[in-house]
Order: C-alpha cells, then sequence, then structure tokens
C-alpha cells in the first residue's frame, strides 16, 4: 500500500497497527468508542483502563506523539463548550475561587472531555495507520451498503479535484484585484461557490457518462481483492478494545 | 463490407432545437486508425456521446461490428466502444489505480484471478503496472492519461474512441502518447485539434464541421488542401512543414 501517498491524516509506517486490515481496526475502533461511551463517567477504574488501552495501542502504532496531539486539536470546540457547562448548571454548586460551579456541570464537562478525548484519539491512530482506500474497504468488508462506500469513495476522490478548482477561482479573483476581507466580500465569494457548485455537478454528470461507457448500471462491482483476514488478526485487533468493554461492563454493574 | 464501427444518417438536436449532429455517416474498418478533425462546436463530443448511447439520436444508426445500437443492446455495445475522456480526472474516480482498471471488467461479471489478470496486463499494455496502488489525483498528467487509456483497454473494446488525447500534455507527456497508440492493435478513432499529431498517427483523417462529416481521405492530403483546411477552421501550428513531418 506504500505507494498511493495520501492524505494529511495518514502517517506512513510500517507498525503492527499500519498491518492489521482496515475492517479489524474500524471493527476495534467501534467497539471502543462504544465501550467508552457507555461507561459511567464518575466510575475512574474504568475510564483509567480506557486511558491505559489508548496509549498502548499509541505505542504499538508508532505514530510520534506530536502528530497525534496536532491531531486531537480538532477536540477543541467540544472542550471549549464542555468548560463552559459547569458555568451554567443547577446545583449544588462549589467555590473555587471567586468561581461558583455547579458540580453536575463539572461532571457533565468532564465526561463529554474524557469520553471526546478518547474517542477522537482512537480515531486519530486508526486514521493515523489506515490509508482511505484501505478504510473503504474496511467498510465494504463490515457489509456498510456498497452505495454509501461508493459515495465515501467519491466524495475522497473529488475533494482534492473541487478543492483545485476552488484554489484556481480564488486565484483568479485576486489576480483582478479581490481580496475576501470584510462581510461586504462575501457576495462574490457566495457567487464562485454557486459556480463551483454548478462545475462540481456537471463533472458527477461526466463522471457518470465515463461509469456508464465501462457498463456501470447503477451497481458497484464487487472489486475484493485482498486475502482474507485470519482468526490471528481478529483477535490481535480487538483484543484491546475487549479489555474497554470488559472495564465497561464491570463498571456498569458496579454502580 | 464488414467495419468495425458504421454511423449513418445520425441526427441530433438539443431541446431548444439548435442542430448538432446533421446527418453524420462515417465507416471505419477493422484496425484502422483515423483521426477525427474538427473546430470547436462541430458537434465531435456530442457524436462520441452517442457511440456510447448516453445522448440518443432523433434519426440514424450505429452499429459497431455487427451490433446495432438499441436499448436492449445498450450494454454490448458499450463494451465494444472504449471511449478514453478528454479529462483523465472525469474517467478515473476510484481510490486506486488498480480498482479504477478493474471497475470495467468487474461490470461485465469478470472476478478473481481472471479479473486481476486482466488488470495487470492492460496496465503493463500501457507501461504502467508500477502504478496500480497509487491514487489517481497523485499521478503526472501523462501517467493519468496512460491509465485511463488502461481502464478502457481493460475491457477489450474493438474500438477504442479518444477525445482530444494531447489535451493538457507536454511535448514529451504527447510523444510518449503517439508512441504508446502505434502499439495498440484496436481500431482507433482519434478526436482531435492536434493535426501533427493526427498526422503522425493516422493515414486516413475526416473532417467534422457544423454536424457533419465534410471531408474523408487521407490525411496528408486533407491538411495540404489550404481551401479546405481554411473553410473548416483547421490550422497547422506555425512553422510546421507538412513535408517534414
Amino acid at each position: 500500500m506504500s505507494g498511493s501517498h495520501a492524505h494529511a491524516l495518514y502517517f506512513h509506517g510500517h507498525s503492527a497497527v499500519h498491518r492489521l486490515p482496515g475492517a479489524v481496526k474500524l471493527a476495534a475502533l467501534f467497539v471502543y468508542v462504544l465501550a467508552v461511551v457507555a461507561t459511567p463517567p464518575t466510575f475512574f477504574p474504568a475510564m483509567v483502563v480506557h486511558v491505559a488501552v489508548l496509549l498502548t495501542a499509541l505505542a504499538f502504532s508508532e505514530l510520534p506523539v506530536g502528530f497525534f496531539l496536532r491531531r486531537l486539536l480538532v477536540d477543541i470546540p467540544f472542550v471549549l463548550f464542555a468548560l463552559f457547562l459547569p458555568l451554567v448548571g443547577t446545583a449544588p454548586h462549589i467555590e473555587v475561587g471567586f468561581l461558583s460551579l455547579s458540580v453536575p456541570g463539572l461532571y457533565a464537562a468532564w465526561n463529554i472531555i474524557v469520553k471526546a478525548t478518547l474517542g477522537v484519539g482512537a480515531s486519530v491512530i486508526v486514521g493515523g495507520t489506515t490509508e482511505v482506500p484501505e478504510i473503504v474497504a474496511g467498510l465494504e468488508r463490515l457489509r456498510v451498503p456498497r452505495l454509501m462506500t461508493a459515495i465515501i469513495s467519491s466524495m475522497v476522490r473529488y475533494m482534492e479535484v473541487v478543492g483545485d478548482e476552488f484554489k484556481r477561482a480564488r486565484i483568479a479573483m485576486e489576480a483582478r484585484g479581490f481580496r475576501a476581507r470584510w462581510l461586504g466580500h462575501a457576495r462574490p465569494l457566495a457567487t464562485s461557490a454557486g459556480a463551483l457548485f454548478i462545475r462540481s455537478y456537471e463533472r458527477g454528470e461526466r463522471v457518470y457518462q465515463a461509469m456508464a461507457a465501462r457498463g456501470f448500471t447503477g451497481h458497484m462491482p464487487d472489486l475484493e481483492e485482498r486475502g482474507p483476514i485470519s482468526p490471528g488478526q481478529w483477535a490481535t485487533g480487538l483484543a484491546p478494545a475487549a479489555v474497554s468493554l470488559v472495564a465497561a461492563a464491570a463498571a456498569l454493574l458496579l454502580t | 463490407m464488414s467495419c468495425a464501427l458504421r454511423v449513418a444518417g445520425l441526427r441530433f438536436s438539443y431541446p431548444d432545437g439548435t442542430s448538432v449532429l446533421d446527418g453524420v455517416d462515417l465507416s471505419i474498418g477493422h484496425g484502422e486508425r483515423v483521426a477525427l478533425l474538427g473546430p470547436n462546436g462541430a458537434g465531435k463530443t456530442t457524436l462520441l456521446l452517442h457511440l456510447i448511447g448516453v445522448l440518443t439520436a432523433a434519426d440514424g444508426t450505429i452499429e459497431v461490428g455487427e451490433v446495432e445500437l438499441r436499448k436492449e443492446s445498450l450494454q454490448e455495445v458499450r463494451s465494444r466502444i472504449g471511449l478514453v475522456f478528454q479529462d483523465p480526472d472525469d474517467q478515473l474516480f476510484m481510490p486506486t489505480v488498480r480498482q479504477d482498471v478493474a471497475f470495467g471488467p468487474a461490470n461485465y461479471g469478470l472476478r478473481g484471478d481472471e479479473l486481476s489478470n486482466r488488470v495487470r496486463r492492460s496496465l503493463e499494455e500501457v507501461d504502467s503496472f508500477e502504478l496500480a496502488e497509487r491514487a489517481p489525483h497523485h499521478l503526472s498528467g501523462g501517467e493519468r492519461r496512460r491509465v485511463a487509456i488502461a481502464t478502457v483497454l481493460a475491457v477489450r473494446p474493438q474500438v477504442l474512441v479518444l477525445d482530444e488525447p494531447t489535451a493538457n500534455l507536454d511535448p514529451a507527456g504527447r510523444r510518449e502518447l503517439a508512441e504508446l497508440l502505434e502499439t495498440i492493435e484496436t481500431t482507433q478513432l482519434i478526436v482531435t485539434h492536434d493535426l501533427p499529431f493526427a498526422l503522425r498517427l493516422c493515414r486516413r483523417s475526416l473532417i467534422m464541421s457544423e454536424g457533419r462529416i465534410v471531408a474523408d481521405g487521407v490525411t496528408a492530403d486533407l491538411l495540404a488542401d489550404t481551401a479546405l483546411m481554411a473553410a473548416n477552421r483547421l490550422e497547422l501550428p506555425h512553422g510546421f512543414e507538412l513535408s517534414g513531418a
């Protein structure tokens, strides 16, 4: 797979996690996120297990910590939202310095921050070790309807093409002295977005014609060429998620 | 005489009444490589969209091999006509080159080893097997063009139709494309503005103008006919000598 260069979210490598099939990693991600979300936020031992599982996976993935932390920044909007909750939450309140913080609000904030961060972290590890075609193939293997995977893969394929068209349109506008600086400039931008939409629509038509010319009749053919996934690969890939699942189940039983 | 491709009396107008094809007649023999020349707006691309049944003519017939294009024979005709679109980005839509080349033959039911052998052979024919695992949008213009041809060759068409194949290619890419097309034995119809390219590859050319085929003959003779060329807005590049070609 090393040939198909990628994608900002992918980090090229040959670690044990990189080598796992996409379907295994996606299934593990799904189970892990489910386990994290199901865990009561106040049951701290289970949360410690979830964090340990994430860090272990990160270590095996050999992703640089800087890369991981930078990708984790997507989390910021959720964190900001969560930090707001203790200020507006209901009673009882505790006094911290000059702030009066709602206790349920604090728990809600903790709940959101820890779960969002663990979920994003796990996604970053899967995204960082799996190339897009492998993710799409993994989704197909997991029996996601082929229409959806076809939409995902053409979105990925044409995002760059459409992005380039937008860049060219912007450069053409700037070359004629336009700079988007204030709200009044929204109009030319909206016009160019409209033009881009029409162009993308027309491109969609041409792509469809090219598909039809090669015998496409509405069903994506099955292009499965990858070998079967061994029980060993499933076991290795799902083991960390299984640990989290057990921790979540224990937490649910004990609280 | 049996023809690889025969078009007779093809007419097509847009819903607003603008006539684009005004009785197109042409036939191409097996193994021929023919250029279709003509100015912008002559109806060349519209004609190509008819060949694959994307547009339906008001009148006239299209035959590929022995099969006439009808609603029932659409898939059969599409498997016989391999159309390489002008913009490879329209043609290459799968995440990897290998999957893109497999798309056509898979639509016609090829699976397993047969499919992967077909993909390998098609990529080898255009000298691009090493690109198999690459993503199409990370290829150079020349590579994209070669891979786009492979995606069509993989269906094993009887007629290979190329729409402006030299568009956006640098001179070296253009020369390599010409060398590649010379090695492909399939019947070819090359739609182009690039007259030196047509002259190099095709002994015979058709000139299309205002929805009709207005000339059909030896490429070098047509290009030497200055009155015909001027009447159809065709020009050789500045400084290009016919005898030197």
